[in-house]
């Protein structure tokens, strides 16, 4: 979205929402419904656009959301005022690119809501000297099952080697690590509900672990952008940003796979046991058009709803869903690496901390800031 | 511009061509599908919101060389491919076949299809079109060396995934 214009119509929460980068510059989210009688302002996905003009009765309002055309305007009472019929605008916040929307007028800042998920959004954002871009293409896909099973499944070490023995033939057939033994790294419980799992991985990265799957000649290549990761940012961070991979949730439910590729992954619930899953590619906006193919291939062979990994998570937790129907099995058994100090990718610390967050939620225990606010 | 006769006899190859493989795929009878590509085949399906995308640039839903349209074929007749473990009944209706040109030994052909899939008594519908490039063999046979499905879905929803060849 770098031009004034740019837009496009998503759906959040199951509102209809245009993101626009406005003709000042500015990135907003506007309201996609017509303060007039609430037909949709823009019914295509995305485009360059100077105005948005409902097609109902032809109500215009420009890209920062001002009611600027009302045709016949003279059949309304003087106190008529077209300031107070600009596209409705959520609280919008970024952070390194990523735009966040709040429905609620008030509350903490979307720094304070990401806590300790920064470091890790960080990691994920600094693999580019110049910035992340998504990529072309969504995947747009559904589950028959519940939205906080994929919240559990999307940084789940534990399941890897089951469910996915089949992509880990692959990797090891076309030059891939064996990983035959636990996923060395860590678990971390990051605030308000995130969480991830970081780890060595047995895929290569572009940035910056080389693969015999990218061939002989990346190799130097992949060297030097580790030597300016390295210069950049000091040895240890260069050794996370490259040599690591992470699966990070922003609870509720976003997530950030920085695995082989990146992946984007949002999810709504429509009923509680069907979600809709959409997912992106981000890639360095500086990447050579070599690498963005390799990267795009590499996504292809473990993600996505045609890959050889995801399709398998879609039948598991279809099949969990199924398996509810028996109540006598009340709970799911989330204990792993309660006995360690410091829980491993393979546990499920990162699962209890959103679940946690949730129970806190749902049983309406008020956020510090709220109860505050209360007194 | 090929004759009348000559066009409407390759029309008729090409659509005995395609129902043939769409019975082989039906029937599970992958590793003889797998003798009707070339060694240099792809297999791709592109995102739903970018039918036009090319693989290099924009994210796929498929987009596999000959080497990972083999593994596929593996993984799905061996003992791991969950989505697929007992295997889906799948039932496809491939119709409009129009040949598109002929340069030498490759054909272009394109054609629309309805998959229709089955499993666990959910049925989920495949609609769109193939874009084939055909290559006309020493034998005189034909042998796929692209192979294109565009849906014509807004999403894969409620489908939620491509676990079979489409």
């Amino acid at each position: 979205m770098a031009q004034p214009g740019d837009f496009r119509a998503r759906r959040v929460a199951g509102r209809p929402v245009i993101l626009v980068r406005s003709d000042d510059g500015q990135v907003r989210v506007l309201l996609n419904t017509c303060t007039h009688r609430g037909a949709l302002v823009c019914r295509t996905q995305s485009g360059n656009a100077r105005s948005f003009q409902c097609a109902y009765h032809a109500w215009t309002f420009n890209s920062r959301g001002e009611l600027v055309g009302v045709p016949g305007e003279d059949a309304y009472s003087l106190s008529f005022d077209r300031k107070d019929f600009a596209l409705a605008q959520p609280r919008v916040d970024s952070y390194r690119g990523f735009v966040f929307v709040n429905f609620t007028p008030e509350g903490e800042s979307l720094s304070d809501y990401l806590a300790g998920a920064k470091e890790f959004l960080d990691l994920v954002c600094d693999q580019s000297e110049v910035g992340m871009e998504v990529v072309p293409g969504a995947q747009l896909y559904s589950m028959r099952a519940n939205w906080k099973l994929l919240v559990e499944n999307s940084f789940d070490g534990y399941h890897g080697l089951p469910t996915h023995q089949r992509y880990f033939q692959f990797l090891v057939e076309t030059g891939g690590l064996d990983m035959t033994e636990r996923l060395p790294g860590r678990a971390l419980a990051l605030g308000n509900g995130h969480a991830v799992i970081e780890y060595e991985p047995p895929w290569g990265r572009l940035v910056a672990q080389w693969n015999p799957v990218f061939g002989e000649t990346k190799k130097a290549e992949i060297e030097t952008v580790y030597a300016k990761l390295e210069a950049k940012f000091g040895a240890e961070w260069a050794r996370r940003v490259s040599r690591t991979s992470r699966n990070l949730l922003i609870f509720p439910n976003l997530i950030i796979n920085d695995l082989m590729a990146v992946t984007i992954r949002t999810f709504f619930p429509v009923s509680p046991d069907y979600m809709e899953v959409s997912a992106w590619a981000l890639e360095p906006q500086d990447e050579s058009a070599e690498d963005r193919a390799i990267r795009l291939d590499n996504f292809l062979t473990f993600l996505g709803p045609g890959g050889f990994a995801t399709p398998d998570d879609v039948e598991m937790l279809e099949s969990c869903q199924k398996g509810f129907a028996n109540r006598e099995v009340m709970w799911s058994d989330i204990s792993r690496g309660m006995n360690r100090a410091e829980p491993v990718p393979t546990d499920e610390l990162q699962m209890r901390a959103f679940w946690r967050r949730w129970h806190d939620l749902l049983t309406l225990r008020p956020t510090k800031a709220e109860a505050q606010r209360a007194a | 511009m090929l004759s009348t006769e000559k066009s409407a006899a390759l029309r008729h190859e090409v659509e005995t061509f395609l129902y043939d493989e769409a019975a082989l795929l039906d029937e599970w009878r992958l590793e003889e599908w797998l003798g009707l590509l070339t060694e240099d085949a792809s297999y791709h399906i592109p995102a739903t919101d970018t039918p036009d995308g090319d693989p290099r640039t924009s994210l796929f839903i498929i987009a596999d060389d000959i080497l990972r349209i083999r593994s596929r074929v593996k993984q799905l007749l061996g003992r791991f491919a969950h989505a697929e473990t007992p295997h889906s009944r799948t039932r496809r209706l491939v119709g409009n076949v129009r040949v598109r040109s002929v340069e030498g030994d490759v054909i272009r052909a394109t054609a629309n299809f309805a998959v229709y899939r089955t499993r666990m008594e959910q049925l989920d519908t495949y609609v769109g079109r193939y874009e084939y490039v055909l290559v006309r063999q020493a034998d005189g046979g034909l042998k796929i060396r692209e192979r294109r499905a565009i849906l014509d879905l807004d999403s894969l929803r409620p489908q939620g995934k491509v676990s079979i060849i489409l």
